[in-house]
This record gives C-alpha cells, sequence and structure tokens, in this order.
C-alpha cells in the first residue's frame, strides 16, 4: 500500500513536470511515423478487441471522459473529461450525468449532441437500433449489463441510468474501447471510413501498406493536435520493422512490438531511442474444456493448475520479466492485483514441488498413475506467442502422468474451435482492455458471457462480482477482488500462467508521449504528443 | 501455326476452368471462413451474429451459386468486393499488380542477366577458377532461402549505410523505383539466376562436345562465334524453359521477398487474403497467376520455332 501511494506521488510529480516542460518546449507540426503489425480489422474501435485498432484509431474519436494520456497507470483517479466537460452522481449513485461540451463537430461537418452519445450506447446495447446502425460484432457488451438506459437532458446533457452502483463504469467509459459515435453514420463507414469528433482525421487505409490521419484543423481543443498528422506503416515481418526503427525509418515501435531480446539489439544499435518494457495486461492461461471427459473431473483440472511452474514460464519466455498473477495484474503496474505475498497463499502458487506432490496424490485418486498415464491433446493458435508456453505446459504436465501432444490450430480458426469446445485443453492469451474488476470479471469468467470460453459458472462467484461492483470504498472492494481472484485461481477457471510484457520503443525526438504500464488499449490519442525536429 | 495457337488458346480457357472450379473448392475445404476470421479480432463468436455476416456475405447461398455469381462476375469484369475492407476487389488489386510485376520483371531479368553470360562462361572455362567459383555462387543461390538473403541485406544496409531500403512510401520517380526494386530483386533472382547459370553451363558443355562445334573451329571460327552463336543457340532451348517455369514460381518467391522488404504487392497480399479467406481477392487473383502461367507457357512454346528452325507446329 505504502508502494501504491509512492507510485501514484511519482505519476504526478512526473505529470506536473511534463506538463511544464510541454508549457515552453512545445513545437506543433511533423507527421509522426509509426509502424504497424498488420492490417487493422477495422477502424470501428466498437467493434474490435484488439490494440491493432486502437492504437491507429483512437485519436479519430472523443471519449465523454478518458485516462490521462500523460499518466502511464490507468485507474479511477487519472480519468479526465473529454466531450464531457464535467459529471456528477445522483444520491443513490445509479444516475450518473454528463455535461456536454458545445461547438464541437464530427470531422464531416455536423454538430456533436447528446443524442450521439445515447445513439452510441444503444449500438452498445443492441437497444432501438437499425440494422444499418448494428454492430456487426459487439465484444464490450458484457461491461454494459449494469447499464438501464441513456437518458437525454436537451442537446448536452446526458443521464445514463444504471441498475445499482457502479464505480468502474468511469472506467469503462475512460477507456480507449469507449468512443462516441456519431447518431448519423452507419457502422459499415465506421469501419471503412470513420468519422469521429477526435485530433486526427482519418484519410485511407490501404490493406497491407498504410493507415494515414491527417490533423483536425477544427479540433475543439484550441492549439491541438500538435502533429500534422500520423502514417501507421503495415510491416509484416518483425524482424524488418525493429531494423527499420533502429535505422531512424520510423518515430515510434507498435505498441509492445518489442521482446526483451530484440529490446537489446534496439538499446544497441539505436541507444538514443527511448524504450519502455512493461506489462501487457495480456495473460498467458490454461482453458480446459470442463464437459469433456476426464476433464469434468473438478480434481484432473486441479491437479493441472497445481503442476504449473509459473516462474519458469516467466523465466523462459520473458527472461524474467513477466509477472507471476491471478486473474487481475498485480502491482506495481496493475491497480487491482494481489501482491507476491498474499498470491503465495493462494492454492498452486507456493511451492511447485509441493503442488506436484498434491496434484500427484489427486492424479492417482482419478486412477492415473505413472503405468497409467493420461494422454491429452493442447490446442492452441499457430503462433509463437501461444505455442511457446504449450509446449512448456507440456513438460510440466508429464511430472503429473499426463503426457500431452501438441495441436496448432490455424490461427483464423482459434476462436471458432474454442467457440465450438473442440478441444480438450487449450493455451490461451486473455487481454484486459482496463484494468479494472468489472471488466475482466464480467467479460472473461461471468456466466454466459461470449468471452468466456471455458463456459465457467459459479452462481456464488458472479454475486461477488456484482457486489464488488457496487462497493464505493476502494480499499474494501480490493479485498474482496482479491478474495475473488483467489477463488478463480482454485476453481481452475482458467487458471492464469503469467502476465506478458512487451516494449514500445520510439525516437528521442517524440516529445510528450507516455507508454501505458497497466493496458495497451488506452493510450493513443496523440493529442499533445509533438515532435522535437 | 495458327491452327496449333487456336489449340492451344482453346486448352488455355478449358485449363483456366479447371483452375476455377480447384481453388473455388480448395477454399471452401479449408476451415473457417471470413465470419470466423472477423469474429477472431472481436475475441469471440455470436452464432447469430455469424449467420448475419454469411447471409450478408452471399456465404449462406448453395455452392454453385456462389461459383456462379462469382464466375459470371468475373466473365463480365465484375470482380465483387474485398470483404476484409469491404471495397471493390479490383480496387484492391489494381494498384499491386503492377507493384509485382515489376519486381518480378527486374527479376527474372537480373536472372538472366547473370545467369545466361556466367552460365557460358562457366562452361568455357571449365575446370578453372573462374568456373569454381561461379559454381561456389549458383550454389549459394540455390541453398539460400531468399527471405533469409533479404534479412541479411536489410541488416548490412542498417548496419553500414545507416538506412533501410524497404517500401514505406510509394516511389515518385522512375529512378526512386529502380532503386527501391533492384535489391529485393536482386535477392528473389538470386535463386532463379544460380539455376539459369547451372543449367546453361551443363547444356554448353554437352553442345560443346557436338561435332559442328568441332567443325566451326576447324573452319577457324572465333572463339566469341564459336560459344554464343553457335553453342549458346543450341544450349539455350533447354534454358528457356527453365526461365519459363521460373517465371511461374517466382510468385512464391515474392512472397517472403514482398514481406521482408515490405512491399505491397499481390504475392503479400494473396498470402494474406488467405489468411482471411477473402475469398473475392484469393479467386481473382488465384485465376490472374494462372492465366500469366498459361500464356508464358505458350510464349515459350512458341519461342521454341522462333529459337530452333527445326521445330515445326502443326
Amino acid at each position: 500500500m505504502r508502494f501504491l501511494k509512492g507510485a501514484r506521488l511519482a505519476l504526478a510529480v512526473t505529470v506536473l513536470a511534463s506538463t511544464a516542460g510541454a508549457a515552453y518546449a512545445e513545437k506543433a507540426g511533423g507527421i509522426l511515423k509509426v509502424y504497424h503489425r498488420g492490417t487493422p480489422p477495422s477502424g470501428s474501435i466498437h467493434e474490435e478487441a484488439t490494440t491493432s485498432t486502437n492504437m491507429p484509431f483512437m485519436g479519430v474519436y472523443n471519449n465523454l471522459v478518458l485516462f490521462d494520456q500523460d499518466v502511464a497507470q490507468n485507474s479511477l483517479e487519472s480519468i479526465r473529461p473529454e466531450l464531457a466537460t464535467e459529471w456528477s452522481w445522483d444520491e443513490t449513485n445509479t444516475k450518473l450525468t454528463f455535461k456536454l461540451r458545445e461547438g464541437v463537430k464530427w470531422h464531416d461537418g455536423e454538430d456533436f449532441r447528446a443524442d450521439d452519445v445515447k445513439c452510441t450506447w444503444d449500438r452498445l446495447t443492441g437497444e432501438n437500433v437499425s440494422r444499418e446502425m448494428r454492430l456487426r460484432k459487439n465484444p464490450r457488451k458484457s461491461w454494459y449489463w449494469n447499464l438501464k438506459g441513456v437518458e437525454i437532458n436537451g442537446d448536452y446533457e446526458v443521464t445514463f441510468n444504471l441498475g445499482q452502483p457502479q464505480p468502474s463504469f468511469m472506467a469503462m467509459l475512460a477507456s480507449g474501447y469507449s468512443p462516441v459515435y456519431p447518431c448519423h453514420v452507419d457502422s459499415k463507414t465506421m469501419r471503412t471510413a470513420p468519422i469521429g469528433t477526435g485530433p486526427f482525421k482519418f484519410v485511407e487505409m490501404k490493406q497491407n501498406e498504410n493507415v494515414t490521419f491527417t490533423k483536425n484543423e477544427d479540433y475543439w481543443n484550441e492549439g491541438y493536435p500538435l502533429l500534422d498528422g500520423i502514417e501507421f506503416t503495415i510491416v509484416r515481418s518483425r524482424s524488418t520493422r525493429v531494423l527499420g526503427f533502429i535505422a531512424g525509418e520510423f518515430d515510434m515501435t507498435f505498441v509492445g512490438d518489442v521482446t526483451p531480446a530484440l529490446l537489446r539489439d534496439v538499446n544497441e544499435q539505436a541507444p538514443t531511442a527511448k524504450c519502455d518494457m512493461v506489462a501487457t495486461n495480456v495473460s498467458r492461461n490454461l482453458i480446459v474444456n470442463r464437459d469433456a471427459p476426464p476433464f469434468d473431473d473438478p480434481n484432473i483440472r486441479k491437479a493441472m493448475a497445481l503442476t504449473i511452474d509459473r516462474n519458469e514460464f516467466v523465466e523462459i519466455l520473458t527472461e524474467g520479466l513477466g509477472l507471476v498473477s491471478g486473474a487481475m495484474l498485480p502491482p506495481p503496474p496493475g491497480v487491482w492485483g494481489m501482491p507476491p505475498d498474499v498470491l503465495a497463499e493462494v492454492s498452486g502458487y507456493g511451492d511447485v514441488e509441493a503442488n506436484r506432490e498434491e496434484a500427484r496424490k489427486l492424479m492417482a485418486d482419478a486412477g492415473y498413475g505413472p503405468d497409467n498415464r493420461l494422454n491429452v491433446t493442447i490446442s492452441t493458435r499457430n503462433i509463437a506467442i501461444y505455442r511457446d508456453p504449450a509446449v512448456i505446459l507440456i513438460d510440466h504436465l508429464k511430472e503429473i502422468y499426463i503426457d500431452a501432444e501438441l495441436e496448432v490450430i490455424e490461427t483464423s480458426n482459434w476462436h471458432a474451435t474454442v467457440a465450438r469446445k473442440d478441444y480438450q485443453v487449450g493455451m490461451n492469451l486473455t487481454g484486459v482492455g482496463v484494468d479494472d474488476p468489472d471488466v475482466n470479471f464480467f467479460e472473461n469468467y461471468a456466466c454466459g458471457s461470449q468471452r468466456n470460453y471455458t463456459g465457467y459458472c459459479n452462481e456464488e462467484l458472479q454475486k461477488l462480482f456484482v457486489k464488488q461492483s457496487s462497493m464505493t470504498d476502494q480499499e474494501e472492494r480490493k479485498k474482496l477482488v482479491w478474495e475473488i481472484d483467489a477463488k478463480l485461481q482454485e476453481d481452475v477457471a482458467r487458471p492464469i500462467i503469467f502476465q506478458g510484457v512487451g516494449g514500445t520503443c520510439y525516437q528521442e525526438h517524440v516529445m510528450d508521449f507516455t507508454v501505458p504500464t497497466n493496458s495497451s488499449y488506452n493510450a493513443w490519442r496523440f493529442e499533445d504528443v509533438w515532435l522535437d525536429q | 501455326m495458327t491452327s496449333y495457337i487456336i489449340r492451344r488458346i482453346l486448352l488455355m480457357i478449358l485449363t483456366l476452368f479447371g483452375m476455377s472450379v480447384i481453388i473455388f473448392a480448395l477454399l471452401r475445404l479449408v476451415p473457417g471462413n471470413i465470419a470466423d476470421i472477423l469474429f477472431d479480432s472481436a475475441g469471440f463468436i455470436d452464432p447469430q451474429e455469424k449467420a448475419y455476416l454469411e447471409a450478408e456475405l452471399g456465404l449462406d447461398q448453395p455452392l454453385w451459386k456462389q461459383y456462379w455469381d462469382w464466375i459470371s462476375g468475373l466473365l463480365t469484369g465484375d470482380l465483387g468486393f474485398s470483404y476484409v475492407s469491404e471495397l471493390p476487389a479490383a480496387e484492391e488489386l489494381g494498384p499491386r499488380i503492377p507493384i509485382t510485376a515489376k519486381l518480378a520483371g527486374l527479376a527474372l531479368f537480373f536472372s538472366v542477366l547473370f545467369g545466361l553470360p556466367l552460365g557460358v562462361i562457366s562452361a568455357v572455362k571449365q575446370n578453372t577458377w573462374v568456373d569454381y567459383v561461379v559454381r561456389i555462387v549458383s550454389l549459394s543461390g540455390l541453398s539460400l532461402p531468399s527471405f533469409w538473403l533479404g534479412l541479411l541485406i536489410l541488416m548490412a544496409f542498417v548496419s553500414y549505410l545507416g538506412f533501410i531500403p524497404i517500401y514505406t512510401n510509394p516511389p515518385e520517380t522512375l529512378w526512386e523505383e529502380l532503386l527501391l526494386y533492384s535489391i529485393p530483386a536482386a535477392a528473389v533472382g538470386f535463386r532463379a539466376s544460380a539455376i539459369i547459370m547451372r543449367l546453361t553451363r551443363s547444356s554448353m558443355l554437352e553442345v560443346m562436345r557436338q561435332d559442328y562445334i568441332r567443325t566451326a573451329r576447324s573452319k577457324g571460327a572465333s572463339e566469341t562465334t564459336i560459344n554464343y552463336k553457335h553453342a549458346l543457340r543450341n544450349a539455350v532451348l533447354p534454358v528457356t524453359t527453365i526461365i519459363g517455369i521460373e517465371a511461374a514460381f517466382l510468385i512464391g518467391g515474392l512472397i517472403v521477398t514482398e514481406t521482408v522488404f515490405n512491399i505491397p504487392g499481390v504475392a503479400r497480399f494473396l498470402v494474406e487474403a488467405i489468411q482471411w479467406r477473402d475469398y473475392p481477392i484469393v479467386q481473382n487473383l488465384v485465376m490472374l497467376i494462372a492465366f500469366i502461367v498459361v500464356v508464358v507457357n505458350l510464349i515459350v512454346d512458341l519461342l521454341y520455332a522462333v529459337l530452333d528452325p527445326r521445330i515445326r507446329y502443326s
């Protein structure tokens, strides 16, 4: 706790320093050149769940509120106004009213009004939406389980009506995943040529080539953005794009694209570049098909979770930089995760040898042993970040009489396979858009959620999800979150193996850019980023 | 000759029809479709929304109807829409085809430019140090994968010259274009030039032992005349066949080279389109490649008659 206070202080000092510095030195102009790892699936942030869309397209839009782009750690304390100028809760903490900024224009010249806010959340909840406006994919529908509707009070005021108090609702609205969409633009246009109110206007997206944006000259925040535009060049080969960054062809890498091994090359060959190796809030986790025998036996599932040596994964795959965690990202980067001393008490996280001894007993009870080994197939996506941990997992399972063979599934077919439950055991990656328990629990562990891949459903725990969601005392809530997180690991809901890290590098002339430390999805407005050239 | 060409054209049409059926069927046999893949970036699959999407894209239609819609569109110049970008397929393919065509043309040009003369020199200077050096170079060309060679070239440029010769913006002048495409073309053409070099060498060695070469020599013809007028003309026939085949196979090498040098051509685009199950793009592009291959084959066959007057088509 003392650490957290210290961290907040350090962050506050950083913000003050950067703001003060910016006042003296900001220069307008120039195109920020960033490399991108692949063509974004679309420009419609609400329809995607990937940084491939968020990083380039966040600058097109505005939110009602946004996580402070100069603060590395997203939290309830770092939320700032954007299209909303102020907000207030009613006495029941179930009505959240926003006063909206006047004089804001969409990129096509139309005025921004309160009905645009209502339309956006109607699209997200699927209420009163025509076919043209309907989101083709709606990956974050589960975020709004508590939203009963959005009321318009005149042209520049809206009220979100919630079923129960939910402090985290603000965190969700502040995410890069929560832009306001225009009422008058259909979903197809939002995918292909999005219209926003943000600091940058979309110019074009050429598959496999580039995505370009130009400065919004009519931006409501006078004097901003400072850049004339942003150009994302799509470079599929990681070796080529990192070499391109080293050669100075790009000002910035794609978020988290630089691995620990590549970071050494960058530091050596481009010593003036700034690089931050931070947690991505993308966990590697085990998914077990609990409907497929023998995995319908909870003891076998538990044994599998107990044999995992998390530190070995971290050492081998991230050169010791990854983080052992539960469902929530642990401190210092995370706000809500269990610290190491608490985590060590959770079943499966303590002494590995003792855990494996317990696991062998469970396997023996289920009828398996050295002479009667269990043969399983571990399925995973055919990408290195999925395959590599799966190989280590196979080695760990051998310790408890399980012989596994790896089945790599073509990447495009992975979610279809998981949705069909056409697997026994899977190695999976889960990215969390906002470092917040509501987002993580309701999206990945709630009964019936589309992204709850294993179909885990614990009614008692579900009640606790709802309970923690309504708690306004953050410290009390954190204790309950830890309790829930520990229970999720003990239930082998989706055992988290470790949290990944990724490096983001930028040239020394890129100013006022802050690498996010607890989410890769919320830091790409680029409004006050400038080039010292 | 005319009747031969007409027969070949009819055969080409039949081949292209067969190709269209094969590519159409193969794409549908691969697990997953565009709806699965579009949902992949959302991290889940909603069966109801997936069904809407399939209906929107016409994937719920019977296969024969899907095939007929595609092929009838193709014949009338309507290539359909890319499932991914939702733009007309012609708009997506149009700008990329010239890029790959230029790259492939340059690669083929380099491979012939170096392969043919070095093959002749190697044969003429058989078992001398020149021959050994040329053979080592050709062996390297055969054994170095083009992606690895490409990366080595990029690393060398970054380390020694401080810049990277990759495509980030379209070249504005012919000179820029030549500079940009030369290096990847050399990287991808290296293998083809090695094959041409080795085949020219062995073919030349065989011809050099023929009686008519000895006769030419005894009549006092110069070595240049013997090598290039008499020997090469006779040795070049199998080499022409190989050049034709290599032209067709270049597309494989270009996929990796376009990826390494970040060139937005159709070769890399084809792979991405296959991964996305972007049927309109893949089907039309494969048909284009098939068309090029059959046309190149026809040209090579016709070239035989030009190069060797003994060959007559009837």
